[in-house]
């Protein structure tokens, strides 16, 4: 278990080439929903004013 | 109906004189890139050495990056005045093709900040230490590249006419676009420096050239009615 | 022309909305579990590579990466273009959507490349003709997103950013000779070549399967991020209320 870890001398870049990759597939899901609520909120406050 | 009396080339040669008359008239501005051309290429000998040798192998690189920021920095009002006034309008509205119309105004630029540029360049290339030999290969490629130049930086100084406009974006626009025109135009500059063929370099900027004049002026056009609306 | 009409329907926001919405789950569920088999295939099942070792494990999520970084930047294109032509406001809101993600990947694919040099070229950054010309794209994509976020209007920003990305699509190739050109007068390092053919099929795979789920993965978000762009271009979103007030669960 500890040698996976190792990656045979590699471990540094191995794993903090997968972590970048943890980091921007978090970074697209989390900003596209915030982008999907903040549309969702303006539409929201859009067809509010328009109701009258 | 249309009741065009003029031809288009005519039309075009029109819009040429009248963008060289305006330009005549404000000498200062039409003189502004080249001295920043030269300023920008002092910068290098004082941050770097003044050693010969040193100074000849980044002389190519050198005069081009120079030559790209300066054609940059007079793109930057190049429709300003026209758009606001509405002269860009009315060239829309009349039965010529606005695209062509466009293309003569960039022809025009670049013959005012262009060449001037191509012609400095071989002072400047021989205060680097280029050889004799190389300079009229810069001075070539230099003609060619900034009329590249100036086609592509039309697109982007157009596309910020209706933008909050940051003196900054249309660099970051125009130059990852530049980014060839840069390859091509300074290694055939290094190529001749080294007693090299510099074919290469210089017939790829003029396929460049042509694909530019070919396709620029239809986004031009759209551009330029991009800012319309 | 009555042939087009499934497609105009596609094309109008609530369907299109709608069906963001329904493709979603099947783009991100296979997405995560493709990922995940990929992944652990890569880090654990593939052999070390007679060359480079472990540090070869890089590529699982460099290539992927890489390509995506294209596949956006052709997408982003393709539908300006047609958002530019056709004057179809789904094409934009599609551009829009995709050009975060795709800038996002090309970010990720230089700096994996960056970890993938340091072992084997010695350095985290070598002017290898691959590495400039994802530089040079990445730069794009900042031009593009800079230029959008110029514009206060929604219509304007997306014509405008249309023609910069159209110009940008037909730069693409220009650019990638050019920098190969340069390259191949420098002699410079081709480290990251991937495998090629002669790859076995342990280490292949595992590639495979994170290419298939790299690219579900990016559909997915485009399908949120679609949606998003889609409502935002709607000035009068009753059709989603209606949708809203059904039941139909959006978010």
């Amino acid at each position: 278990m500890t040698e996976f870890f190792h990656m045979g001398g590699y471990a540094a870049f191995v794993w903090s080439a997968y972590g970048l990759l943890v980091v921007v597939v978090v970074w697209n899901v989390f900003s596209a929903r915030a982008l999907y609520r903040a549309a969702q909120a303006a539409a929201r406050r859009r067809l509010a004013e328009n109701v009258l | 109906m249309s009741t065009a009396v003029t031809s288009l080339p005519a039309v075009m040669a029109l819009v040429f004189a009248r963008e060289c008359r305006l330009a005549f008239r404000r000498w200062s501005q039409l003189a502004q890139p080249v001295v920043f051309f030269l300023m920008v290429t002092t910068l290098f000998p004082l941050a770097l050495s003044p050693e010969p040798a040193l100074l000849r192998s980044i002389g190519p690189g050198v005069v081009w990056v120079a030559a790209v920021l300066a054609s940059l920095l007079a793109l930057e009002s190049l429709f300003k005045t026209d758009w606001d006034d509405g002269t860009l309008e009315q060239w829309a509205l009349s039965d010529q093709p606005l695209a062509m119309l466009l293309l003569a105004k960039v022809a025009a630029h670049w013959c005012l900040s262009g060449v001037p540029l191509a012609l400095c360049a071989p002072v400047v290339g021989y205060a680097l230490g280029l050889p004799m030999s190389a300079l009229g290969t810069l001075m070539g490629a230099l003609a060619l590249g900034s009329a590249v130049l100036s086609l592509l930086g039309a697109v982007g100084a157009a596309l910020t006419l209706g933008s909050r406009r940051g003196s900054v974006l249309l660099a970051l626009m125009v130059l990852p676009l530049a980014m060839p025109v840069l390859i091509f135009g300074a290694r055939a500059t290094d190529l001749a420096m080294n007693g090299d063929a510099p074919d290469a370099g210089l017939w790829l900027l003029a396929a460049g050239l042509i694909a530019a004049i070919s396709l620029v002026p239809l986004a031009l056009g759209a551009a330029v009615r991009v800012s319309f609306e | 022309m009555t042939r087009l009409t499934w497609f105009y329907r596609l094309a109008s926001p609530p369907t299109s909305y709608a069906t963001a919405g329904r493709l979603l789950p099947w783009f991100a569920v296979p997405a995560f579990l493709l990922l995940a088999v990929g992944l652990y295939g890569g880090l654990v099942l593939a052999p070390k590579d007679y060359q480079q070792g472990d540090a070869f494990r890089i590529i699982y999520v460099h290539a992927p990466s890489a390509w995506l970084s294209l596949l956006g930047y052709s997408v982003l294109g393709v539908s300006a273009g047609i958002g530019l032509i056709w004057r179809m406001k789904l094409a934009h809101a599609l551009a829009a959507a995709v050009a975060p993600i795709g800038a996002s990947f090309t970010f990720l694919c230089l700096v994996t490349g960056a970890l993938w040099g340091r072992p084997m070229w010695g350095a985290y950054w070598a002017w290898d003709a691959r590495l400039t010309s994802e530089l040079i794209l990445l730069f794009m994509y900042l031009g593009y997103l800079a230029l959008r976020s110029s514009y206060d209007d929604l219509q304007r920003a997306d014509r405008a950013s249309a023609v910069l990305a159209l110009v940008g699509l037909v730069n693409v190739p220009i650019i990638h000779f050019s920098v190969n050109w340069w390259n191949s007068l420098h002699q410079g390092s081709t480290v990251l070549r991937a495998g090629g053919p002669a790859m076995p099929a342990a280490m292949l795979i595992p590639l495979l399967e994170s290419f298939a789920g790299f690219t579900l993965l990016f559909a997915a978000i485009a399908c949120i991020r679609l949606q998003a762009e889609i409502l935002n271009r709607e000035r009068r979103p009753t059709w989603w209320m209606d949708s809203a007030i059904k039941g139909v669960p959006h978010d």
